[in-house]
């Protein structure tokens, strides 16, 4: 390696190496052959790597949603004739009939719409405030709170499978923990806290925020340490109690690591899928849009095209925070 | 303040501590009350999972698994080892996280030193690029990536399933896809903290840009590289979707994913589930002790810059 070094001192001066001091980039046009294949092999190998399994799959998933297709057989261009079996009506195109489906005969689909909207909506009323709490408690500095850190933060290092596997211990209906203190594990009067449809979803939840909320924590945490004291110091000194003092002083300079929360909670409650995979495959009250992507495709009778339409209302939620963290984080750079 | 002092005794003999801040004790008191509840709350999940490993089936059976302990053993742990052959799973989580993490932290650097020092021209479109492909949710690629990955052929020798599905290889390029546009983007913002004059000084003793690449950025970023590190490895050996979609077999699952199948296998005997969790725990709770600082490093680097 050492030498490239003398090799390309003739190249970099002829590139007049005392470049004005207000360049902070130097164009690609004035590197040397050597630098400029470096830069092809540094930047295109791994676009090409993210442009064929993120982007070219991303999209594919846009244009797949509307045809009718099994997998099986090639696709083409040609427009589905109604009324035909659907073994002669494959690989075609098949307009939005898909999301027409989806939102009408499918009768997993509104069920999952709303799994998701429930998840969303207990982490961004609960596991983010309670994240939020925690970080500022412990940011505070009181005594042990390195030990408080630690415990809190401990089920964000377990994979969600291993949370599921965890929790039946808890929620089992005939020895698990809670049923056994609350005294209902007799086969009569024992809650099925798992297996009943208008439970499940919320214990599967209780499992998602015990997890999430730790994650939100450590985020503000960060967030905190970047606060500059004085700010503090100076709202106290006018008499601002603790309170106000979070949410006028604190609150509003986090502004970043608040955007950086939302968007992970928005993505997070939108890629659930371990925690009800691993409970009971994701049926029986805790369908979510991820499951019926997922069976749509890797299950016994694949529909293609009809997954790809849930894959594209995924799509479309999720590029909401997206943008509003691009926006965010890029507008500078860009003005620069 | 008495009645507060009367509630919680112990501390009401410490109000004012030197060294804390101007917080008042009940303030205090209450803080302390619901962080203690709080670690309880959280730590009795993985205990009680941790309890009934713990135990043999034989009184468990007998007494319930909420009862006084008459035996302990560790014997459920070995058996679930042995078993149900943790040890090969737990081989393919190391062949695919070990090389996923070092490949992307290798081509995310050199994305981000391109991005952050040559001007490419759609530097910040780049940037943009990689970073939102890491946000997409992982099902929103699943169905076109599924079909991607029944069609590229692959030589036996890299995967005998002769495919990018089902193999080793398949389930290294899409984690290092997928996670790709979040190194380039704590690492682009590392690296941009990097003065300019090094770089100026760099050029006028003639390196070439591999140099100022590989001699000058990397050994700068070490501290966010150790981080990263410490990060993939978690997320890529708790990956549980891809290698569920991506993968037919169980036998080439990683450990993660294993622990579905390992759930059916001894369904009959909940302890042994216990010990095998506890098991398949241990490699990331074994990061989170040692290198607890790299990780949090790692993710305030991503969350630090919004």
């Amino acid at each position: 390696m050492s030498s490239t070094s003398h090799v390309d001192t003739a190249a970099a001066a002829q590139d007049g190496a005392p470049a004005p001091a207000s360049r902070r980039r130097r164009g690609v046009r004035r590197l040397s052959l050597r630098d400029r294949i470096a830069v092809a092999l540094l930047l295109g190998i791994p676009l090409l790597l993210d442009l064929a399994f993120v982007w070219f799959p991303a999209i594919g998933t846009a244009l797949l949603s509307f045809t009718k297709w099994n997998g099986v057989g090639s696709l083409h261009t040609e427009t589905c004739k109604p009324n035909v079996p659907s073994i002669l009506n494959n690989g075609c195109w098949y307009g939005v009939q898909n999301y027409h489906q989806a939102a009408t005969i499918y009768p997993e689909f509104w069920p999952a719409v709303r799994h998701n909207l429930i998840w969303l909506a207990v982490f961004v009323l609960i596991a983010t405030p309670l994240g939020m709490l925690f970080a500022v408690l412990i940011d505070r500095g009181i005594r042990g709170s390195r030990m408080y850190q630690s415990i809190l933060f401990l089920p964000v290092m377990l994979s969600l499978a291993l949370v599921g596997i965890i929790w039946e211990f808890m929620y089992s209906q005939n020895y698990g923990l809670i049923n056994t203190v609350i005294g209902r594990t007799s086969d009569s009067n024992a809650i099925d806290w798992l297996g009943n449809p208008h439970l499940n979803l919320w214990s599967v939840l209780v499992e998602a925020t015990w997890r999430q909320s730790g994650y939100v924590m450590v985020l503000y945490l960060a967030g905190l340490k970047a606060v500059d004291p004085t700010l503090r110091e100076a709202a106290l000194m006018d008499g601002a109690n603790a309170w106000q003092t979070f949410w006028r002083v604190i609150f509003p300079v986090m502004k970043p690591i608040n955007i950086v929360v939302m968007v992970v909670t928005v993505i997070e409650s939108l890629r659930a899928f371990d925690l009800v995979y691993i409970t009971n495959k994701g049926i029986n009250g805790l369908e979510l849009l991820s499951v019926l992507v997922t069976s749509n495709i890797v299950g016994e009778t694949q529909r293609v095209g009809f997954g790809s339409a849930l894959g594209v209302v995924l799509l479309i939620i999720s590029l909401v925070p997206i943008s509003v963290f691009l926006y965010q984080t890029f507008r500078r750079e860009e003005a620069s | 303040m008495t009645t507060e002092a009367l509630t919680a005794p112990g501390k009401a003999a410490t109000p004012s501590a030197p060294g804390r801040k101007r917080t008042r004790p009940w303030g205090q008191v209450a803080s302390q009350a619901f962080l203690i509840t709080a670690s309880v709350l959280w730590l009795l999940p993985i205990a009680f999972a941790l309890y009934v490993a713990v135990r043999p089936y034989s009184d468990t059976r007998k007494y319930g698994y909420v009862s006084l302990p008459h035996h302990l053993t560790l014997k459920n742990f070995s058996d679930a080892w042995t078993q149900s052959d943790m040890l090969h799973f737990f081989w393919n989580s190391v062949l695919i996280t070990v090389p996923a993490v070092i490949i992307v932290l290798a081509l995310a650097s050199g994305v981000a030193f391109v991005l952050t020092r040559v001007d490419v021209k759609f530097n910040v479109a780049l940037l943009i690029l990689f970073t939102a492909g890491n946000l997409l949710p992982q099902q929103v690629i699943i169905t076109p990536l599924y079909r991607l990955y029944l069609k590229i052929t692959l030589p036996h020798f890299v995967s005998d399933s002769g495919l990018m599905y089902n193999s080793i290889f398949g389930l290294i390029a899409i984690n290092v896809a997928f996670q790709l546009g979040f190194c380039v983007f704590v690492l682009s913002n590392y690296m941009k903290s990097v003065p300019e004059e090094m770089y100026e000084a760099a050029l006028v003793d003639g390196a070439s840009l591999w140099t100022r690449f590989w001699r000058l950025t990397i050994p700068l970023c070490r501290p966010a590289l150790a981080a990263l590190a410490t990060l993939l490895t978690t997320w890529i050996y708790n990956d549980f979707f891809w290698a569920i979609t991506l993968m037919s077999s169980g036998d080439k699952r990683p450990v993660t994913s294993a622990l579905a199948n390992l759930q059916g296998q001894f369904v009959s005997n909940q302890n042994l589930i216990a010990a095998a969790a506890m098991i398949a725990a241990v490699p990331t709770l074994v990061v989170y002790i040692l290198l607890q600082k790299q990780f949090i490093a790692g993710l305030s680097l991503g969350a630090s810059k919004g």
